[in-house]
């Protein structure tokens, strides 16, 4: 396999008109306003652990409203919008055709910023549903199906007119991902609400939970790596046939897991080992793609100190690596007597939409916000201390949170009284709204250094010709190392 | 370079986005779904059938309030109190730190009593279901007369007033201006007090089993 598809790019097609900008941009403000919204969600909520809500007895902003709001908005607010703007750069270029139509781009943009404010609204006044992850109110649901279903035309319509056959590696990813959210988003916010009581609707409500990430999530975000990683090193993915290897293992293997979230319930013990079997099962296919990326950077590793971008890219990769080795073990029905329904979890759901896929997104911001708006980075420094303060936030309230699952799990199997866990749980509790405190002080920075630079008088250079690869590359002074920390 | 089938876009649509997703919908949702479908679902009016002790003894709590939004303890009033409890039970995400699902291990039997079993979610207001994921405060699903109508008003109202060490939020907006409870604080009170209390004999059973000194501090 040459390099990406894009070397071989229509020549015809002028990078300009090919890549509608303005989506690009948009969908990243959206972004990155919900992922504020989200993120102070989460450290308001996390005070009420504290004992020191902020905002005590205040209905609609009663805590356990407020924690859905935290998790719908980093779900479908901060990744959902940030994937869009991505999408809408990388789809037209590694296909050379532009997405269906810009009015209905501009359509759904506006349409999925209306379903969120709707949906956060919905929460705050009390009609959230009751599925995981599918907080969004019944009524608003059938306008995120439709939006969904838009989106994917919008999409795959560049998709099949391409030229460049067989399909890139990113495409395979983004195809797949379109199919599987819409499937899934139907079934999780239908079935367990109206046709499937109790265990059933807990089996499927698993599947959701799980596919969310698994089948939305994880495919837009290793389509992005594959898109990104490559163009950014100038040289082809390592291994086409590793490639290979991870997206069907990953399309087999990830959707059969969903049940292991509800493990030593009622639902029948073959499904639940079933279910155990394939989580083990994906961490050797997740090997097969870490593999295949440590690889290509072979011989590159240096980019990482001054390329911030692939900073990202790559510890979100090692936190991919961890959070599913760790998978592997805490999914066996030994850990789970004493990590389930601990702070265990809540670590682990932090670093994969956080550590993860929240990392490689805020990579494609920082790499893409200079040439969609035309501008030099205002600071390289303030993206490295964003990059330092995120990512050692994160890893702070991995590892906090992780322990305070173990000593949970272990005070309730001794049968203490309930309040002791809570006791002994303060700390940790501290400790995770300081590690979040950091992570928002992180994004003020890096918001402050976004606005900046779109203001910034200094220009990008002339519009460079999209087959010019130095212009995919990091404006000049960001390979400064003394600069870039 | 050469045909490649994998890696066209029919291929990965129909194979890995469909089939796969649809093989895995089928093993792991349709086939316990089938299999859970042997029980019958209970509607409202089923459950009304065994209406627990806890609701009369609410109305006669609350005489005047349960009279002003209730009017008498029968079944319509139950159906609506324990449905319209579930309803607030959901908005206030609850069920996002309250499980209602005993585990045999970890000595969860011994804490709270019989072990959650399939039938016990087979009804309407398991749809959604609640079984949660997450456990900040203790299971709910053997709540039923583990604690008195007023103890549960008194924590709804402000939780560090009973448990000094709690995190739990308070829900004023349960409560009318002059502190008695409203509908909805009468409905969420029913509907914790409804828990379990389907397999209240059980439950009794296994905490008469447990040593009489341990019983207290556990629950």
């Amino acid at each position: 396999m040459s390099i990406v598809n894009v070397g071989a790019l229509p020549k015809t097609s002028e990078g300009s008109s090919l890549v509608d900008k303005w989506m690009v941009k948009a969908h990243f403000i959206a972004g990155i306003s919900f992922f504020f919204l989200a993120l102070l969600a989460g450290l308001v909520f996390s005070t009420q652990f504290l004992r020191n809500y902020l905002f005590p007895g205040i209905e609609v902003l009663s805590p356990g409203r407020i924690r859905m709001i935290h998790t719908n908005m980093a779900a479908y607010g901060f990744l959902a919008n940030l994937f869009f703007g991505g999408l809408y750069w990388a789809v037209p270029r590694l296909t050379g055709e532009r997405v269906w139509k810009r009015s209905v781009s501009i359509f759904l943009f506006w349409a999925w910023q209306t379903i969120l404010v709707a949906t956060f609204v919905g929460q705050m006044f009390g009609y959230a549903q009751g599925v995981e992850w599918a907080e969004t109110p019944i009524f608003i649901d059938p306008v995120v199906v439709i939006g969904v279903l838009l989106m994917t035309v919008n999409f795959y319509v560049p998709i099949l007119r391409t030229k460049e056959k067989p399909l890139y590696v990113s495409l395979w990813y983004f195809t797949a991902a379109f199919v599987w959210t819409g499937l899934v988003y139907i079934m999780g916010n239908y079935l367990p609400q109206f046709f499937a009581p109790g265990v059933a609707g807990a089996a499927i409500g698993g599947l959701f939970i799980h596919d969310l990430v698994g089948l939305f999530v994880t495919p837009l975000g290793w389509g992005m790596m594959y898109y990104f990683v490559p163009l950014i090193l100038k040289k082809p993915i390592y291994s086409h046939a590793l490639s290979l290897v991870g997206f069907w293992g990953l399309a087999f293997f990830y959707p059969l897991q969903g049940v292991h979230h509800f493990l030593w319930s009622p639902i029948p013990m073959f499904v639940q080992y079933g279910a155990v079997t394939s989580t083990i099962a994906v961490e050797i296919v997740v090997t097969t793609v870490i593999v295949n990326f440590f690889m290509t950077l072979k011989g590159n590793g240096s980019i990482l100190k001054t390329n911030i971008p692939m900073r990202w890219f790559y510890t979100g990769m090692i936190l991919y690596f961890t959070t599913c080795l760790q998978c592997a073990f805490q999914v066996t029905l030994t850990l789970q007597q004493i990590i389930h329904f601990t702070d265990w979890v809540v670590a682990h759901a932090h670093l994969v939409m956080l550590g993860v896929f929240g990392f490689w997104l805020l990579g494609v911001v920082t790499h893409l916000w200079p040439k969609v708006t035309g501008r030099e980075w205002f600071s390289l420094r303030l993206n490295a201390w964003h990059y330092w303060l995120t990512a050692i936030g994160t890893v702070i309230m991995f590892g906090d949170l992780t322990i305070a699952g173990l000593v949970q799990g272990f005070s309730w199997r001794s049968l203490q009284i309930w309040e002791q866990s809570l006791t002994a749980s303060m700390p940790f509790w501290m400790v995770r709204t300081f590690a979040g405190t950091m992570i928002v002080l992180g994004q003020m920075l890096w918001v402050y250094n976004l606005y900046r630079t779109a203001k910034n008088p200094k220009r990008l250079g002339s519009e460079v010709p999209m087959l010019n690869l130095e212009h995919e590359l990091a404006p000049a002074s960001m390979t400064n190392p003394t600069i870039a920390l | 370079m050469a045909k490649s089938p994998i890696e066209r876009f029919s291929t990965v649509f129909l194979v890995a986005g469909l089939s796969f997703f649809l093989f895995s919908f089928v093993s792991s949702g349709l086939v316990p779904w089938l299999m859970m479908n042997k029980i019958p679902t209970q509607s409202l009016d089923d459950l009304a059938k065994h209406i627990p002790k806890s609701f009369y003894k609410l109305a006669a709590d609350y005489p005047q309030e349960f009279k002003l939004y209730y009017g008498e303890p029968n079944a319509a009033s139950f159906k609506e109190a324990i449905s319209l409890g579930r309803d607030n039970y959901i908005a206030e995400a609850c069920w996002h730190c309250h499980s209602q699902q005993i585990r045999p291990i970890s000595n969860e039997p011994q804490r709270w009593g019989k072990v959650s079993t399939a039938d016990e979610y087979q009804n309407v207001l398991q749809m959604p279901q609640m079984m949660g994921t997450r456990r900040v405060g203790p299971d709910l699903f053997r709540e039923s007369e583990r604690r008195s109508n007023d103890w549960q008003m008194a924590h709804l109202f402000k939780p560090t007033n009973v448990v000094p060490s709690s995190v739990m939020p308070e829900f004023p907006w349960f409560f009318s201006a002059d502190k008695h409870p409203n509908k909805r604080g009468l409905a969420v009170v029913a509907y914790l007090q409804w828990l379990g209390s389907w397999a209240k004999d059980s439950t009794d059973e296994m905490i008469q089993s447990i040593p009489k000194d341990n019983r207290a501090s556990i629950q």
